[in-house]
């Protein structure tokens, strides 16, 4: 198959142009734009691979889900049907970049992390106003048997959150990080947008290493890669 | 110094990583890197993409739901 697709967007790339569209991709375009009875018939066939997609992506996450059986049955045909609207607005985007299942997969795979993290407030297991620092050691697996070592690094990083941190990033890191509320599910709460939560933790977390750093409870590569 | 490794990797942060807009953007096709050739060649393509999907859980999950469904219908 062969594909061109745009250059990585952190590396200053620009897009490029038109990717030639493989077979089996444009055979769905085609049918799914053919009206009548192809039409539907194309219609039905990726709503069935849509809803198995769904049903095994919810199977796959049912641990963290704490949901089974009909009620997640019935979550992944939502996440189908959505997942079906969706691609049918969008049909006219698909460029050949990849696969077109793949990139209709993607469609159905986002739906299935919006509605599980709703889901999440159903049955939340901590308050958005919990604040337990007790928790904190636990979190970044600090051994109590190591308690004198890592009292005063601990203290420091809650000092750092509360001293250097907005207000913001330090609601944003006490959900994530003292509550353990999922990302998707504190992006729901909040109104806000995965995008928009990672950035604001993104940006919290160079501030804590620079401030720990800054008093010798950790080296000062501010801005490492892993 | 690495004594808190948790800490450190919670901490830490890669000047590449493109956020969850742009991975999530570019993820049909990052996916179909990896499962066409390898993750080698999806990271080196798309670097900004492969530190984001390192450092961020959700799109990390989403990634591998993303991949398992193209993995399964392939078969």
């Amino acid at each position: 198959m062969s594909r061109m697709v745009s250059a990585d967007p952190a590396a200053g790339g620009t897009a490029c142009a038109q990717a030639r569209i493989d077979p089996e991709s444009a055979e769905w375009v085609a049918t799914l734009t053919a009206g009548g009875a192809e039409q539907q018939a194309a219609l039905a066939r990726l709503h069935e691979l849509l809803v198995r997609i769904a049903r095994s992506e919810m199977r796959r996450r049912s641990q963290r889900l704490r949901v089974a059986g009909p009620e997640m049955d019935d979550l992944a045909y939502q996440a189908a049907a959505d997942a079906l609207m969706a691609i049918i607005a969008k049909l006219g985007q698909f460029r050949g970049e990849s696969r077109f299942t793949t990139w209709a997969y993607k469609f159905v795979i986002f739906e299935v992390s919006a509605k599980v993290g709703r889901h999440y407030w159903r049955q939340p297991v901590v308050a958005m106003a919990a604040e337990d620092w007790d928790k904190l050691p636990d979190r970044f697996g600090l051994e109590p048997a190591r308690q004198a070592e890592w009292q005063d690094l601990a203290a420091a990083v809650r000092r750092a959150v509360e001293e250097e941190l907005t207000e913001r990033q330090r609601q944003v890191f006490v959900a994530l990080v003292l509550n353990g509320v999922p990302l998707d599910a504190l992006a729901a709460e909040l109104g806000s947008t995965r995008n928009a939560i990672y950035k604001t933790m993104f940006d919290a977390r160079r501030k804590l290493r620079a401030a720990l750093a800054a008093n010798g409870y950790l080296d000062d590569g501010s801005a490492r890669r892993s | 110094m690495n004594q808190w490794p948790a800490l450190e990797r919670f901490l830490s942060t890669d000047p590449r990583d493109v956020g969850c807009a742009q991975a999530m953007e570019l993820l049909h096709v990052y996916v179909d890197l990896v499962a066409e050739h390898s993750p080698a060649r999806a990271a080196q393509r798309y670097p900004g993409v492969a530190a984001h999907l390192r450092a961020c859980g959700p799109c990390g999950d989403d990634f591998d739901g993303l991949l398992a469904a193209v993995c399964t219908s392939a078969e």
